[in-house]
């Protein structure tokens, strides 16, 4: 398409013009995604809404309007306070590491090397796997401390194993979700990477500035949108972390691996208490909101 | 030897240090689906040992390999597919005509997902029963676009405003309405953006096992629920857990390999300079 | 005509032809390998009767869930489920399956072990045919006892396992003296912790429901079970399950293990396990008290009311728990893996008792679990190791989890006791108990 010179309009029609074709463009290109994400949060978010409010247990009769018996009884329930905490932590320690080790694989990828093609496909490959998939593999396959890889292998050095999920479950788990998140931050940031702007890395370079000098002025702010984006989707997903606690620790031992999302499915679900599977669920909104906010105020800025 | 070489040496050593390590689980796994029950759990962990295809074979004794890797294919594409073209629209219009509560529906599309899966089950299920969508692919189809919905969107977003407004701009000037500038110009620009944003999504859709295990049984069926069906508490399973799983990851690894040659450098910007 | 529109007028006229009288059953079941036969010779089925099947097969936790998320929304996507002990009474309870009270005589529904069908009633009436069941037992090594010097009792009391795991404990060699259940859950830890409980004495509930997870009886048990875990157990105890304890006593690990009798199949397999031939059978462990020291389970087939085929299903399910059913797969399969415990004829067959030495045990262990009066004190609920309430699966995982906490030292026992009866009480008092 050819760039032709134009005589701009006058002033204030040119304005007027603006204004109405931001008017006229936006709205019909957002609606679709509005529109179907309004019916998807309202239409479960009412449901969900009016069960807290009702004694809802499957097995039995409906109780009908119980008011804020199950707000009460989630609220009173002595674990709770652990429980956040556990999810809480979870999202800070596994944040840190999948971006952590996250930038530095995409900077590491970001240049040629011999079958970096092949390379790149391996480190993304834990992504492909089934979350309940890897957490068996690793529970079992890696970390058990008889018939475990890693046991053999400490054996093999006269260390005693390690009880991963007896004596450090929460890093366990940890270390499992990581795993398989790296790969997303690795490709998101990756990606992002091919549209660097290498003029100014040379310059930079024929300035005189070194490698580590090139990452935190270049390369580090380039990545501040993407890792804010990465940042606020992992610690969705890291907030609602269920099958891997499901399928290794359980919950256990005593409180210390449960989150919000297994706690709402073990003494809710199990219980078929719909009613407080409800509550459970606006809980977790509210609290997950609370950390939306906080991280808005640092992160908003960047997007 | 040049700096640079030694670099160029360095880097293959780390990087494929840092391949092999990250996939060696995946690795071990895979060497898992060869073996007997009793070799995968056998101590010492064997390398060697006498492979097997048994996995494999009762994997597609007890379950439809091709009509659930054919729900998988269908849910994964069209919900990706049909998200994109939502979600692309959305975020041109976020990311060149933004706002002062753009950041604020960004938010917001993100807060559709913090609700837990678990908290919903019982209110969507019964919606799908009152709609007749239980156990039908469209079903599926559908919760898995409005679950990835929002990640698609912010993906785009980010990608789209890597995307200089010059050039946009300029059509703009010559007459191309937003659609023509996104489909012309935009894609092909951000073509990386837009196909590691296909690929996550296809890839999250492809493991999405919660509401595939409890909103479909026995017609629309993913992969996911093939696996789910071979995790059991009462006799060994990991060999043929390792074969299910890597039968359901073949696919997709290979749609990943062709999507990576996306990841060549694009168009560099430093030309509309 | 050509090749190519013969072809497809044959295979019109050939769907169509199939098409017209063809009833399909969706079937729920989990993912044993008893169930796994089943799906496999289920063709034998199909081509008797021309009725088809369509398979949903998950593991057992999962498909309670999805079972009951469908059966309790009338959501009727199921023809025929498959569920236990556990779900049958309360459904059958809550109206939500087709009562069996209208067996043919060629069916022989006294042939059906007293203990099973009684655990599958509601006041009377049968709401499921029984597929498999399972009891408890001790499966100790052979070798390792004669080595040792020890002779293992018919009916062993837990101070004597103790004892025994001591003398054969050799952490060195990877032997461990005694392996059981360690992984948190209502089914899992707490299914030995649980008999544990009723062998001292001790029940879930008392007569008001009120927890008896705090009583001495059930300190004193899980005091035991801690003890004797931390000294004498594999590592990673808290995260085995019936697995992987089967897997560590199929590979040499094990001196002792004590768990469901469907097991007993397993170690005695060669293909499938490295002691097959160094196995004995022994029945579970009392202590002061004599009863109770099995649990009863049996895995069934029932009906959803809302199935609108319950004809056919019920044909299905009469065929799959028939004497014949399980003679077919003892001829093809082998003895040992015949479906167990349901059924006197399995066990009077001679062919059975051969190929199988852990038959006679099995059934004894069967025939003496008493859901109704199996603990020191009576109680208000039916079951052994769990109460057939809704709201047991719940508390039972977490008591399953303070007691994986008191395991592994995280926690007092008294301290997780009590915290199990809180949270006990606590749930009963919210479902309407103490009124």
């Amino acid at each position: 398409m050819k760039i032709e010179a134009h005589s701009p309009p006058p002033p204030g029609v040119q304005r007027g013009w603006l204004k109405q074709q931001r008017r006229v463009r936006t709205w019909p290109l957002m609606a679709p995604a509005v529109g179907l994400l309004l019916v998807w949060m309202i239409v479960p978010l009412v449901l969900t809404l009016w069960y807290s409010f009702q004694g809802y247990n499957l097995l039995s009769p409906p109780q009908g309007f119980v008011g804020l018996d199950n707000y009460v009884y989630l609220l009173t329930d002595p674990g709770l306070p652990q429980v956040v905490w556990n999810t809480l932590a979870i999202v800070v320690l596994a944040l840190s590491t999948t971006i952590g080790f996250g930038i530095l694989f995409a900077v590491l990828y970001d240049q040629p090397f011999l079958g970096r093609g092949v390379a790149r496909l391996l480190v993304i490959a834990p992504f492909f796997v089934m979350p309940t998939v890897s957490a068996l593999v690793w529970k079992n396959l890696l970390m058990h401390p008889v018939y475990g890889l890693f046991a053999w292998v400490s054996r093999s050095f006269g260390i005693a194993p390690i009880d991963w999920f007896a004596d450090h479950p929460m890093m366990a788990i940890v270390i499992i979700i990581s795993w398989e998140w790296i790969p997303f931050v690795t490709l998101i940031l990756l990606t992002s990477l091919q549209s660097l702007d290498r003029d100014q890395v040379e310059a930079a370079r024929m300035d005189g500035a070194g490698p580590f000098a090139t990452f935190f002025f270049i390369t580090l702010p380039h990545l501040g949108r993407p890792i804010a984006v990465v940042v606020m989707l992992e610690t969705i997903f890291f907030l609602s972390v269920y099958a891997e606690i499901l399928v290794t620790t359980v919950g256990g031992p005593g409180l210390e691996t449960t989150n919000i999302p297994f706690y709402i499915y073990s003494r809710a679900l199990l219980a078929y208490d719909v009613g407080g599977a409800s509550a459970g669920g606006i809980f977790a909104i509210v609290i997950a909101n609370i950390v939306a906010f906080f991280f808005v105020r640092s992160i908003a800025r960047q997007l | 030897m040049r700096p640079s070489t030694r670099w160029l040496i360095v880097r293959t050593i780390l990087g494929w240090l840092v391949a092999l390590v990250m996939a060696f689980p995946v690795f071990w796994m895979a060497l898992a689906a060869f073996k007997t029950e009793l070799d995968a759990i056998a101590s010492p962990p064997l390398l060697f040992f006498t492979p097997t295809l048994e996995n494999f074979a009762e994997m597609n004794e007890r379950v439809d390999y091709i009509a659930h890797a054919w729900n998988s294919i269908a849910v994964a594409f069209f919900s990706t597919a049909v998200a994109i073209l939502v979600a692309a629209p959305a975020a041109y219009s976020m990311a060149f005509h933004p706002t002062r509560r753009t950041k604020d529906i960004l938010l917001w599309m993100l807060s559709t997902k913090f609700m837990p899966a678990v908290g919903v089950l019982v209110p969507i299920y019964l919606i799908l029963i009152w709609a007749g969508l239980l156990d039908t692919r469209t079903g599926l189809i559908i919760i898995t676009l409005m679950a990835n919905l929002p990640l698609i969107i912010w993906m785009l977003y980010s990608y789209f405003k890597e995307v200089p407004g010059e050039i946009l701009e300029a059509s703009r000037m010559d007459g191309a309405k937003p659609l023509q500038q996104l489909v012309h110009l935009l894609i092909p620009m951000a073509a990386p953006g837009v196909a590691s944003t296909a690929l996550l999504a296809i890839i999250l859709s492809w493991n999405e096992s919660f509401w595939c295990i409890n909103v479909t049984a026995v017609n629309s069926g993913t992969l996911a629920l093939a696996i789910a069906s071979f995790s059991n508490p009462e006799g060994f399973f990991w060999a043929k857990l390792s074969a299910a799983s890597l039968a359901s990851i073949a696919p997709i690894m290979v749609f990943g390999w062709l999507t990576q040659r996306q990841l060549v450098r694009g168009l560099t910007f430093g030309a509309v300079k | 005509m050509t090749l190519k529109t013969l072809l497809s007028a044959a295979a019109f006229l050939a769907v169509a032809g199939s098409a017209s009288a063809q009833t399909t059953l969706t079937v729920a079941t989990v993912n044993n390998p008893d169930m796994v036969v089943m799906q496999k010779y289920s063709s034998k089925f199909e081509e008797k009767t021309g009725i088809k099947l369509k398979w949903l097969v998950l593991e057992e936790n999962v498909l309670r869930q999805r079972v009951t998320t469908d059966i309790s929304t009338k959501g009727g996507q199921f023809d025929v489920v498959t569920i236990g002990m556990y779900e049958t009474p309360i459904w059958g309870k809550a109206g939500w399956l087709v009562p069996f009270d209208d067996t043919p005589d060629t069916y022989n529904i006294k042939d059906v072990l007293p203990s099973v069908r009684d655990g599958l009633s509601y006041e009377g009436k049968l709401y499921s045919l029984p597929f498999y069941a399972e009891s408890t037992m001790t499966f100790y090594r052979t070798d390792l006892f004669k080595k040792a010097g020890l002779t293992m009792p018919d009916k062993p009391s837990w101070d004597q396992i103790a004892e025994f795991a001591a003398k054969l404990d050799d952490k060195a060699n990877g032997t461990y003296g005694l392996c059981i259940r360690g992984q948190p859950g209502w089914g899992e830890n707490m299914a030995i912790v649980g008999l544990m409980g009723n062998a001292w004495g001790g029940q879930l509930f008392d007569m008001k429901w009120k927890p008896g997870y705090n009583s001495d009886a059930w300190k004193e048990a899980v005091k035991f079970y801690v003890d004797v875990g931390n000294k004498y157990g594999p590592p990673g105890m808290v995260g085995n399950g019936f697995n992987e304890n089967l897997a560590l006593f199929s590979s040499g690990h094990c001196g002792m293990w004590i768990d469901a009798t469907v097991a007993a199949g397993f170690l005695y397999d060669p293909k499938r396990s490295q002691v097959s031939d160094k196995v004995g059978f022994a029945q579970a462990p009392v202590e002061k008290w004599n009863k109770g020291n099995g649990w009863l389970w049996a895995w069934a087939l029932g009906i959803p009311t809302s199935s609108q085929k319950s004809k056919e299903a019920k044909e299905f399910i009469e065929w799959a728990t028939s004497p014949d059913y399980i003679k077919m797969i003892g001829e093809s399969e082998g003895w040992v893996t015949a479906p167990p415990g349901t059924r006197q004829s399995t066990y009077d067959n001679p062919a059975y008792q051969k190929a199988a030495p852990f038959a006679k045990p099995t059934l004894d262990a069967i025939t003496a679990a008493d859901p109704i009066n199996g603990t020191k004190d009576p109680k208000p609920y039916a079951g052994i190791t769990f109460a057939t309430i809704p709201e047991m699966q719940a508390i039972g995982n977490f008591t399953g989890q303070q007691v994986a906490a008191a395991l592994t030292g995280k926690a007092t026992v008294e301290q997780a006791l009590d915290q199990a009866a809180a949270n006990a009480e606590r749930t009963l008092k919210q479902a309407g108990y103490y009124k």
